[in-house]
C-alpha cells in the first residue's frame, strides 16, 4: 500500500516498522510532528515523550539504548547544540541496541534563529550521517540507520531539513519487524568515560571511522545514475532532486550516507566525467572533503551557501558554469505587501508587552510567541539569540553598569523549564538584581502547542505532575516572586515597577493559558462606537489582528478602527488603552 | 510543463484553508494512478503570514517545489497574495483568484498600504484570469470555511478527472460531519 507522508511521517512510520521502541523529542519546527505521529499512531508499539530539553531528550535515549531498546532522539538543528555535550562522548561510548539521532536542520530559516549545517557534527563527532531525499528514504532510511548504528557501534545523524520535513510523498508501508537486544549490562570500559576509558574508546573510534569509510563505498545509500559524461554531480539531500531536474542527462552520484564520504569511489566517478560539481545546500560540506582528497570539483562558486536551494537556483548556477544552454531565470523577491507574523489575538504575551513599552525597560528576550513583540508596532523585544539567554542577557547587561536603563528577561513557560532554570539560579547566587518574566501560558505555543513538564500532561496522553513554577522559583532563592494576570494593564504594570525597581532578584510570573492551546478560547467580542472613536490609533498600536482601520475616518482623514467579531476574543487590552472609552462589549442579538 | 508534470500553486493566508485544499489535489492526483509531492511551509502560518503550497504531479516528480515561472496554475485564496505571486504562472497557464481581501494588522498602523486596484493589475498580467468571489458563494451556504472547496471546484475544471472521483476524496477528507456541504460548495465553486 502506498501513503502520502510528510517526510517527518514517514520518519515516525519507520521508527515504528523497523522496531523503534524509545523516542525522546523536545519541540522544535520542523522536526516536531515526528514525535506527535508517534503518539498519535504508535503509541502501543513505540513509546514517545517530551523531553523538558534536547540534552534530556539525548541522554534518555542514550540510556534507552544502553538498556537494550532501538531508540530515536529528535531535534531541530539547534537543539542539537544543547545536546552536543552528551553527543560527543556518546560517540566513544557507542550504543547498546540501534541508536538514531535525527537532526531537522532549516536552510533558508523558515523558522529558525540561524541556518546552521548539522552535517558537520557527523564528522565533528566522528559518527555516521543519512541523509534522505524524500518522504520514501526518510522511511526507508530509518531501517539502515538501526543496522549502521548496531553494526558499528555508533550512534548515527539522521540529517533532514525543512523541505524533507514538511513536503509529501508517496511512501510504501510495510510491517512492523521487531530485532531482540538484551537489558543493560556492566561494561565500565565501554560505558564509564573517566580518561583512562576514553583514551582506550577514542583509538576504538578512529577505527570505527576506518571501517565506516569502507562500508561508504559499498553501501546501496551512495549510488551512481549515469548519464552523459560531460557532467557529473555529486549530490544529496533534497538538493539531489533539484539537481535531477535541472540538469536530466548528466550523471549523478547521489549521496544517501553523507559522512564519511566514499572517497574512492568520488575518484572513479570524477575520472569519469569532463567536469565535476557538488550540489549541497548550506556548507561545503562534501566539496572541502573532495578537495582536501587532492579531487578537482567546483561548488559553492555556482550553488551559494546562502539559504535553501531549488531547481531555478541549481539551473542558474549549471547555466553560469557554462554547462546548461539557457537564460539564468530572474528569482524576484515578493515584496507587494508585508504580513509579518502577528500575536493572535486574544494573546496573553499582548498586555505584558504594552505594559513593559509603558516601563520604558530595555527587555531582553528569548524565544518563543513572546519574540513577535520585536515586530512592529509593539517593538518591545531587544534581544534574542537562542533559548534561555534572556535571563544572562538582561544579568549581564547590569553587571557591565554601563546602561542606565533597566533591563527585565522575558522568557516563557516551556523555555524557562528548558534551559531558564539554571541562568535564573546563576543570577540569584551571583547577587543579581534584574527582573524575570516569565510569559506563563502553560503550554509551548511557538511550535504548535506541546505539552511540558509544568503542563500536568505527557505527550501520550497522561496525566502527570505539574511543576509549580512559583515554588520553584523560591527554592531557587528567589524572594520576591509575583504572580499577574496579563489581561488587567493596570496590575500588570504596576507589579512590574515594583519588582522592576526592587533591589534584589524576582521573578513575575503572568498566569492567563494560550487562547489557542490545547484549546480555543473565545469570550464575548467587542465592538468600537464609531460616534466615540476619535481614530487617535492606541489601539492599532496594541498589534491585535481582529482590529483595522474602518471606511469611517476623522475629519483629519484618519481612519477610525473596528473590531473583527469573529476573531475578537474579549481579552479586552484595546479597551484598557482606548483614552475615549469608544470600546465596548458587542450586543449581540 | 517539462516532464508532462502539472504544477499547481495554491497561495493564500494562515487560516484560510489551503492545507486541506492541498491535500485534497494530492489525494486526487494519487487516485488518477500518479506520482505526487506536495510542499508547504508550516511553522509561522498560524500567525497570519503568507501561506504556500506547491503541488506537482506526473509520471515521476523529482523537486517537492515548483521551479520559477512554470506553474501551470496558480490558485490564490486571498486577491492580493494573487498579485504577489502571479509571475510564478507559466506562459498560457491559469490564474484563478479569490476576490477577498485580507488585510493585514501593520496595515492600520499607517506603515502600508494595501495595494489598489489588484483585480485590474492581475487582468493586465493575466487577461484570462479568473476572479470568483468564493467568500460570498461560502456566505450564502452558510459557512465561510467553505472558500477553499469552492476554489477546488473552480480549480477542477482544468484538471481532467471526473466529477465523481473528486467527490470522493472530498467526502474522505473534509473535516466531520462536512462532508455534504463541501460536496456542495465544490460544485457551486466548479459552475464558476
Ligand atoms: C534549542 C531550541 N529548541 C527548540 C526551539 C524551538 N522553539 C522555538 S520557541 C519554543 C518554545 C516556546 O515556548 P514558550 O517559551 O513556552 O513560549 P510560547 O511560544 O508558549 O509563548 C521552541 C521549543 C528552539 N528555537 N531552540
Amino acid at each position: 500500500m502506498e501513503m502520502l507522508l510528510s517526510g517527518n511521517e514517514a520518519i515516525a512510520r519507520g521508527v515504528y516498522e523497523y522496531g523503534g521502541e524509545f523516542t525522546s523529542a523536545y519541540p522544535g519546527t520542523p522536526s516536531t510532528e515526528i514525535l506527535q505521529t508517534i503518539a498519535r499512531f504508535f503509541k502501543d508499539d513505540v513509546y514517545a515523550e517530551w523531553a523538558i530539553n534536547e540534552k534530556c531528550a539525548l541522554e534518555n535515549t542514550v540510556g534507552a539504548s544502553y538498556g537494550g531498546a532501538r531508540s530515536v532522539a529528535v531535534m531541530k538543528h539547534v537543539g542539537v547544540n544543547v545536546a552536543a555535550d552528551p553527543l560527543m562522548t556518546l560517540s566513544y561510548t557507542g550504543v547498546g541496541a540501534g541508536l538514531i539521532l535525527v537532526s531537522a536542520d532549516d536552510p533558508s530559516l523558515h523558522s529558525s534563529q540561524n541556518e546552521q549545517d548539522n552535517r558537520c557534527y557527523g564528522k565533528f563527532a566522528s559518527i555516521p550521517v543519512l541523509e534522505p531525499s524524500d518522504s520514501q528514504e526518510a522511511k526507508d532510511f530509518i531501517e539502515n540507520a538501526f543496522e549502521i548504528s548496531e553494526k558499528f557501534d555508533t550512534p548515527v545523524l539522521f540529517r533532514i531539513t525543512t523541505r524533507i520535513s514538511h513536503s509529501k510523498g508517496l511512501v510504501k508501508i510495510g510491517e512492523r519487524k521487531t530485532v531482540e537486544h538484551d537489558g543493560f549490562e556492566r561494561n565500565p570500559k565501554k560505558y564509564v568515560m573517566v580518561p583512562a576509558h576514553a583514551a582506550k574508546r577514542h583509538e576504538i573510534i578512529i577505527e570505527r571511522l576506518e571501517n565506516l569509510k569502507k562500508f561508504a563505498e559499498e553501501t546501496p545509500l551512495n549510488r551512481i545514475e549515469w548519464g552523459d559524461k560531460k557532467v557529473g554531480i555529486i549530490t544529496g539531500s533534497v538538493a539531489y532532486q533539484y539537481a535531477r531536474e535541472a540538469m536530466p542527462d548528466a550523471s549523478i552520484l547521489k549521496l544517501g550516507f553523507g559522512y564519511p564520504l566514499p572517497m574512492k569511489k568520488i575518484e572513479e566517478f570524477a575520472s569519469e566525467v569532463d567536469r565535476l560539481f557538488v550540489v549541497e545546500e548550506l556548507e561545503p560540506f562534501y566539496e572541502e572533503q573532495i578537495l582536501a582528497a587532492g579531487i578537482e570539483v567546483e561548488g559553492k562558486k555556482f550553488f551559494s551557501n546562502f539559504l535553501e536551494l531549488n531547481v531555478t537556483r541549481v539551473r542558474n548556477g549549471f547555466i553560469e558554469a557554462g554547462v546548461l544552454d539557457g537564460k539564468p531565470v530572474k528569482i524576484e523577491n515578493k515584496q507587494l505587501l508585508p504580513r509579518p507574523p502577528v500575536l493572535c489575538a486574544g494573546c496573553p504575551h499582548r498586555g505584558l508587552m504594552v505594559a513593559l513599552k509603558k516601563l520604558k525597560v530595555y527587555t531582553t528576550g528569548d524565544i518563543g510567541c513572546y519574540t513577535l513583540g520585536a515586530l512592529p508596532p509593539l517593538e518591545q523585544i531587544d534581544t534574542c539569540l537562542c533559548m534561555g539567554a534572556s535571563i544572562g542577557h538582561a544579568f549581564g547587561i547590569e553587571k557591565a553598569g554601563k546602561t542606565e536603563k533597566k533591563a527585565v528577561a522575558l522568557l516563557g513557560d516551556s523555555t524557562f523549564l528548558h534551559s531558564g532554570i539554571t541562568a535564573l539560579a546563576s543570577t540569584v547566587y551571583n547577587k543579581g538584581t534584574t527582573t524575570t518574566v516569565i510569559a506563563d501560558n502553560n503550554i509551548t505555543a511557538m511550535t504548535g502547542g506541546q505539552d511540558h513538564p509544568g503542563t500536568s500532561r505527557t505527550l501520550m496522553g497522561e496525566e502527570t505532575h505539574a511543576i509549580d513554577l512559583v515554588q520553584l522559583c523560591n527554592a531557587l532563592g528567589v524572594e520576591h516572586v509575583r504572580v499577574v494576570d496579563p489581561y488587567d494593564l493596570e496590575e500588570t504594570t504596576n507589579v512590574l515597577k515594583e519588582e522592576i525597581d526592587r533591589d534584589a532578584t524576582s521573578v513575575v510570573i503572568t498566569n492567563r493559558p494560550c487562547m489557542l492551546f490545547p484549546r480555543k478560547i473565545k469570550d464575548k467580542p467587542y465592538t468600537v462606537n464609531l460616534e466615540l472613536c476619535t481614530a487617535c490609533g492606541a489601539c492599532f498600536r496594541v498589534g491585535c489582528p481582529a482590529i483595522s482601520g474602518s471606511e469611517k475616518k476623522n475629519d483629519k482623514g484618519k481612519p477610525k478602527s473596528e473590531i473583527d467579531p469573529a476573531m475578537c476574543t474579549g481579552c479586552t487590552i484595546c479597551v484598557q488603552v482606548c483614552p475615549v472609552d469608544a470600546i465596548v462589549e458587542l450586543e449581540q442579538e | 510543463m517539462k516532464n508532462g508534470t502539472t504544477n499547481i500553486l495554491i497561495v493564500g493566508v494562515g487560516g484560510q484553508g489551503v492545507l486541506l485544499a492541498s491535500e485534497i489535489l494530492c489525494e486526487v492526483a494519487k487516485i488518477m494512478g500518479l506520482d505526487a509531492k506536495k510542499s508547504e511551509v508550516h511553522g509561522m502560518s498560524q500567525r497570519g503570514g503568507v501561506v504556500t503550497s506547491h503541488i506537482r504531479f506526473g509520471k515521476k516528480v523529482y523537486s517537492p517545489l515548483i521551479p520559477e515561472k512554470e506553474a501551470d496554475s496558480i490558485l490564490a485564496f486571498e486577491i492580493a497574495e494573487g498579485l504577489r505571486w502571479i509571475d510564478e504562472l507559466k506562459e498560457g497557464g491559469t490564474m484563478i483568484a479569490n476576490s477577498q481581501r485580507i488585510v493585514p494588522p501593520i496595515v492600520s498602523t499607517g506603515k502600508f498600504d494595501y495595494p489598489a486596484e489588484i483585480e485590474k493589475r492581475i487582468k493586465e498580467k493575466v487577461p484570462g484570469a479568473k476572479i470568483v468571489n468564493a467568500f460570498a458563494i461560502a456566505k450564502n451556504l452558510g459557512n465561510t470555511r467553505l472558500v477553499n472547496t469552492i476554489l477546488l471546484g473552480v480549480l477542477s475544471q482544468s484538471i481532467d478527472l471526473e466529477e465523481k472521483k473528486w467527490l470522493e476524496v472530498i467526502e474522505r477528507m473534509a473535516p466531520k460531519n462536512t462532508g455534504e456541504i463541501n460536496k456542495k460548495a465544490f460544485l457551486e465553486g466548479r459552475q464558476q
